[in-house]
């Protein structure tokens, strides 16, 4: 009796449609995409904001509250809870336990916490924005 | 009891004969009280004595039936049959070379395990005489749960990471070099995060985070993963500012 074992390929391209679990993990991964579009959009916003021309400023502002543009802006953020804030919060527990003597802190507070410090981030940036 | 036709679906590779697996189904009458492990032993028992496959305790211990069920990796002796519809599709784990039907090759990831030292390290070498290492309730707890693994290796049949790249050391290798990492006895830590701590390691692992959702003990080696991340950042700026992080 000889051994030949059978290897089977796994697509280097198509491997994520193999279950709904790596479906997922693409589109948070693809989250990133967005990531790279908005640090583009926040260094060319302090380009135009550091150019001497409050002109070129206030039309930036503007194109920003196209409807195109706001429904864009809209999405992403959808996108973002959903596919990266939402699942990175629920995982954090996993990466950070914090145990106390022989009893582990339930996973709960650790992910309150976070949408605690989230929140007041939130609103520590609107207020610099002057929302209040 | 009432008994349910289950329609079976095995792949088959038989080494000295196919040039790839194919499929075999079998009709099995089911209890409905029936693990899959019961439905394929029925099998080999009164339908076909040539099927190959592993199995040992059928109680979650051994760690041996693990294949895809319906293509989700699974221990067979912990998938009921009342939980799944009439026609059940079994395949050997994937990601792992198929020895002969069932059966993968193993060979790569005891390999890895090895490679990580599963063991106390200690740098006191020889052990005081006649004094066990102590340990508290709390630094047990520390790893417990790490220590459930039964070696199944559903985890790496779950990794997409393991899978494109067989060179990552892959969820349970991992797992266990955490377990050592985390008990208070060890002092092996820095040897083990060297290993670990380069590309082929924790740092290939992209937190899918399927090798937790398939883990039957419930050992979330995901989460070992990322631990480790942080220990390895931390043990590297303990090296780089001549501060040694090994227990004493």
């Amino acid at each position: 009796m000889s051994r030949n074992p059978y290897v089977r390929p796994m697509s280097k391209t198509t491997w994520f449609m193999r279950n709904g679990r790596y479906k997922v993990y693409v589109l948070r991964e693809m989250s990133s995409f967005l990531v790279t579009f908005y640090s583009f959009l926040t260094i060319y916003a302090l380009k135009v904001l550091s150019s001497d021309s409050p002109d070129q400023w206030f039309a930036f502002l503007a194109s920003q509250q196209s409807v195109a543009m706001m429904i864009f802006h809209a999405l992403a953020l959808l996108y973002f809870l959903f596919y990266q804030t939402f699942p990175w919060f629920k995982l954090a527990p996993k990466a950070m336990p914090v145990q106390l003597g022989e009893k582990k802190l339930p996973d709960t507070y650790i992910i309150v916490g976070h949408y605690v410090v989230w929140l007041i981030a939130t609103l520590f940036i609107l207020w610099l924005a002057g929302a209040f | 009891m009432s008994i349910r036709q289950l329609e079976l679906e095995v792949m088959r590779y038989d080494p000295e004969k196919d040039d790839k697996p194919w499929f075999q189904s079998y009709t099995v009458p089911c209890n409905e009280d029936w693990v899959i492990l019961d439905a394929i032993n029925y099998v080999k028992e009164n339908l076909d004595t040539t099927l190959a496959y592993r199995w040992s305790c059928h109680m979650m211990v051994c760690g041996s039936c693990g294949m895809m069920i319906n293509g989700e990796p699974s221990l067979t002796c912990k998938t009921f049959v009342r939980d799944l519809p009439d026609k059940v599709r079994v395949e050997p784990m994937e990601n792992f070379p198929i020895e002969r039907d069932l059966v993968v090759v193993l060979d790569d990831v005891i390999q890895k395990l090895h490679q990580v030292q599963p063991y106390i390290v200690r740098k006191d070498d020889p052990p005081p005489e006649d004094k066990e290492y102590i340990q508290s309730r709390g630094a047990l707890a520390k790893f417990k749960q790490l220590t459930m693994c039964v070696n199944c290796m559903l985890c790496y049949a779950a990794c997409p990471q393991y899978g494109l790249d067989n060179k990552f050391m892959g969820p349970a290798a991992l797992t266990m070099a955490h377990r050592y990492n985390r008990d208070s006895r060890d002092q092996g830590k820095s040897d083990r995060l060297n290993i670990l701590g380069d590309h082929d390691g924790v740092w290939n692992c992209s937190f899918v985070g399927a090798c937790s959702e398939v883990c039957p003990k419930h050992v979330d080696p995901a989460a070992a993963i990322q631990q480790m991340k942080i220990d390895g950042a931390v043990e590297f700026w303990k090296q780089r500012m001549g501060i040694t992080g090994d227990k004493s």
